[in-house]
């Protein structure tokens, strides 16, 4: 038990709060200088928070199998980049891309499908609703004994994830344009299909953006608790539930890293698209502060 | 009232047909296959029967479903092993008390965070990272380590449940307790009220509404996390145990009635919350 | 009907059937409106104006009596692209570019993509936007974007225009700004111009004739025919004239019970 760096990283701990505290009271001049500022207040105490998990983790000697510090997590994944890299094509590009693709991608074209029918929107939104609140992950043994062992199963379960959110946002971005909007392309003599291209779909973005953001996040837990309940010897989730079992703590640790980063990433992407499509709407284009 | 009801009843009755039709087209090959090697000729009406009653379909007929959901609750002792009340509670149970533990300390940390810049700046960014990273993938993880040092059955679910709905909490708070118009705040400046003032009257009836929508997503994301907390124990107890059991014993029954189970149970736990918003708004006077 | 009729309307009714008993917008409207007319509609709410307005863009279906726009029933000439419409907000599309904007009915209706620009750049000019045509609604001012709604429904040559309290979500300064543009456009073009107001200043500077209107229900009170010449400074409407004309038209909003409880 080595006092010193634990109270050391505690140190630490404490001083890089104090700088936030003193940094969040500035008032930088400058749209560069402020998103400097939103950027470094958030990373010094990310820093911290691993400075302080390693300090406690080693100067307190907690047994590894219970919290390895984070400088041998580094080690131990830049050791198995080859496992590594497996599993996330398993998972991630196999399960959880495909599974998202066809999933909200159905979806899209259900909510399209069934838009000329009030009476069968009225009948799926609440039941769409439901469902998207009920424990889903749970169809996933059902999904392996149907489509075996290997990732179309998990994708399988991604597919469902995603379809119910996505087709409710939809079907509600679908009902957005306004009156005046719709009696404008009546007083064009304008189709069905010239409205929907011009003015519902573009009015439905922002819907359709909010779905396909929660579903990114969906689709990765989806893809990863469904390989808990049965998978071949590859994969995210079987990673971590074989090294949890064989007590393989930072390996654990390792694979958990590269979920947090897919995640954040994949969710990144899509942000990045709904800034560029969504470009003209108000919650993009700036008025936040 | 009617004519909402109609529509979501003709969507359910075409769910159930649909799937009684599956049930007769997924089961089918095994029928024929069993009939085969008896050497027997099967017809269709036969047929059809066999694949709604079968043992271990690929699909169970719903009211196969039905039944073993009945015999596993109203037929069973409630401290039996095998009764779908007993397991529902060992996940209800941790359930709500993650769901408890979430929701304070999702209003606790929403609180601070609207008050304090410092924590606003370096914690919020994080909190709506996190989000997007898949909590639940640690869950099997975190039950084994704290079943290590000694804290296991209902508490570690409860962490779980706790974490996953912690997150939409704090979200959710800190946009309600944000959401006072500017107009508002400076009514109240000119009172000279102080900052705990303006929160117990302004922000925090303000951010009621806020409140129950994301307990209604934590409710929800707490009874998953519940679930998948139940797998990495061996499949002792819980509804997430009886997921597991069946997929291990290819029980398929089994596995559709304690989805079942889940959904019902989730379905309940929304609505409560739910009819609680309804309650309180109109208390409030903000019912719409 | 003569040959420069564009509007006829003949004992035209419109009920609304609603959970407080039926609502009679128009009761017997007996109108004609003639080719480069400018008509103001002018009354308080409820008395119809704007229910008039769409019964004749083919939003809004009468419950009885008769109307023809161009010689047609009002859904032939909406068909037949007849009349721009030019609502009470903008409603420009915030992804689309100004001339995107402008381009949407030419899309819609089938012009050739060197027609579609040609005229964008056109009516653009006609209101005063060029050098805007890049730029996105929310960069404009409340007076630019409905310019820009003016420019839109001018761009496939429509010969009526439709036009429903177009400036009644502007400040003072730019509405006689925009008045006198449109007066000039009107000018300039000589369209057919139907414009739904609540200001009797600006009915009686912008229009050839006055229709006064009363609501419970919704009829035509009184239809004046305006002495002014057709060149308007905006100073006008200190002058003797004018203050008769707005006499006339308050006399008759008190006669229809406008200025009641």
């Amino acid at each position: 038990m080595s006092w010193g760096v634990v109270l050391g990283a505690i140190g630490f701990w404490l001083a890089a709060w104090a700088l936030n505290a003193w940094l969040a009271q500035r008032t930088p001049k400058g749209a560069a200088a402020r998103r400097a500022q939103r950027l470094v207040v958030p990373a010094i105490f990310g820093l911290s928070l691993l400075v302080l998990w390693e300090g406690i983790t080693r100067g307190a000697n907690v047994p590894t199998v219970l919290l390895p510090p984070p400088s041998m997590i580094g080690e131990r994944f830049a050791a198995s980049t080859g496992i590594l890299w497996a599993d996330f094509k398993q998972t991630f590009l196999q399960a959880v891309l495909i599974g998202y693709a066809l999933g909200c991608g159905s979806a899209f074209l259900v909510a399209i499908a069934i838009d000329r029918s009030p009476f069968l929107q009225r009948g799926l939104l609440p039941v769409g609703n439901l469902i998207s609140a009920l424990p889903i992950i749970g169809i996933a043994p059902i999904m392996v004994m149907w489509f075996g062992f290997d990732w179309p199963s998990k994708a399988a379960v991604v597919v469902v994830m995603t379809f119910f959110p996505t087709l409710v946002n939809t079907v509600q971005g679908l009902q957005a344009a306004e009156t005046m909007q719709r009696d404008l392309m009546h007083t064009y003599a304008a189709s069905y299909w010239q409205t929907l291209f011009k003015l519902r779909l573009p009015a439905a973005a922002p819907f359709i953006f909010n779905a396909l953001k929660i579903c990114s996040t969906l689709a990765l837990i989806g893809a990863i608790v469904a390989e808990f309940f049965g998978t071949p010897i590859v994969g995210m989730g079987f990673r971590i539930s074989t090294g949890v079992g064989r007590m393989d703590i930072d390996l654990v640790w390792a694979e958990i890293a590269v979920a947090a980063v897919a995640g954040s990433a994949f969710y990144g992407v899509v942000v990045l698209i709904e800034r560029a499509v969504t470009f003209w709407h108000p919650s993009v284009r700036g008025q936040r502060d | 009232m009617i004519a909402r009801a109609l529509p979501v009843a003709t969507v359910v009755a075409t769910i159930l047909v649909l799937w009684y039709l599956f049930a007769v087209i997924l089961n089918a090959p095994w029928e024929r296959d069993q009939a085969a090697r008896a050497g027997a000729q099967i017809t269709t009406s036969q047929l059809i029967a066999n694949t709604m009653a079968q043992k271990r379909p690929v699909l169970p007929a719903p009211h196969q479903v039905v039944v073993e959901i009945w015999n596993t609750t109203a037929l069973k002792k409630i401290t039996s092993k095998r009764s779908l009340v007993f397991h529902g509670w060992i996940t209800l149970s941790s359930t709500l008390l993650g769901f408890a533990i979430g929701t304070v300390m999702g209003v606790l940390l929403a609180v601070g965070i609207v008050h304090n810049r410092a924590m606003e700046m370096s914690v919020m960014p994080w909190v709506v990272a996190s989000q997007t990273i898949p909590i639940l993938a640690i869950a099997p993880m975190i039950i084994v380590v704290l079943n290590a040092v000694g804290l296991s059955g209902l508490l570690p679910k409860a962490l779980i449940s706790a974490y996953l709905s912690f997150f939409p909490v704090v979200v959710g708070m800190v946009k309600g307790l944000t959401s006072p118009d500017v107009l508002q705040l400076d009514l109240m400046r000119t009172y000279g009220a102080s900052r705990r003032q303006t929160l117990w009257k302004l922000r925090w009836p303000s951010s009621v509404p806020y409140l129950f929508t994301s307990m209604k997503v934590a409710v929800a994301a707490s009874l998953v996390g519940a679930i998948v907390g139940e797998l990495p124990t061996g499949a002792v107890a819980g509804l997430g145990a009886r997921l597991l059991a069946g997929s291990y014993y290819g029980q398929t029954i089994q596995i559709w009635s304690a989805l079942f189970a889940a959904a019902a149970l989730a379905a309940t736990l929304v609505a409560l919350v739910g009819l609680a918003n309804r309650i309180v708004l109109r208390r409030m006077g903000m019912a719409r | 009907m003569k040959a420069n009729t564009i509007i006829e309307a003949k004992h035209l009714s419109l009920t609304f059937e609603t959970n407080d008993g039926p609502v009679h917008a128009l009761k017997n409207v007996d109108l004609t409106v003639n080719a480069g007319d400018f008509v103001a509609f002018i009354g308080p709410s409820g008395c119809g104006k704007t229910t008039f307005l769409r019964v004749i863009a083919d939003l809004e279906q009468p419950t009885a009596g008769s109307i023809t726009v161009n010689g047609v029933s009002p859904r032939e000439a909406r068909l037949s692209r007849a009349y721009g419409y030019v609502f009470q907000a903008a409603g420009l599309y915030p992804w689309r570019s100004i001339a995107g904007n402008v381009r949407l009915p030419l899309e819609i209706m089938g012009y050739s993509r060197a027609e579609r620009e040609e005229r964008a750049a056109r009516t653009l000019e006609l209101v005063g936007l060029t050098g805007f045509e890049g730029k996105f609604p929310w960069q404009l001012s409340g007076g630019m974007q409905q310019r820009a709604s003016i420019a839109r429904a001018l761009a496939f040559d429509a010969d009526l225009l439709l036009m429903d309290e177009p400036f009644g979500a502007l400040d003072e300064i730019s509405r006689d700004h925009l008045n006198e543009q449109l007066l000039a456009l009107w000018a300039k073009t000589r369209k057919t111009v139907c414009f739904v107001t609540h200001s009797i200043p600006e009915a009686v500077y912008l229009s050839t004739r006055i229709v006064v209107m009363s609501p419970r229900p919704g009829r035509v009170t009184d239809v004046i025919d305006s002495p002014l010449p057709s060149e308007r400074p905006l100073d006008i409407r200190e002058s003797p004239e004018f203050l008769e004309i707005a006499a006339r038209v308050r006399d008759g909003l008190r006669a229809g019970h406008s200025y009641d409880d």
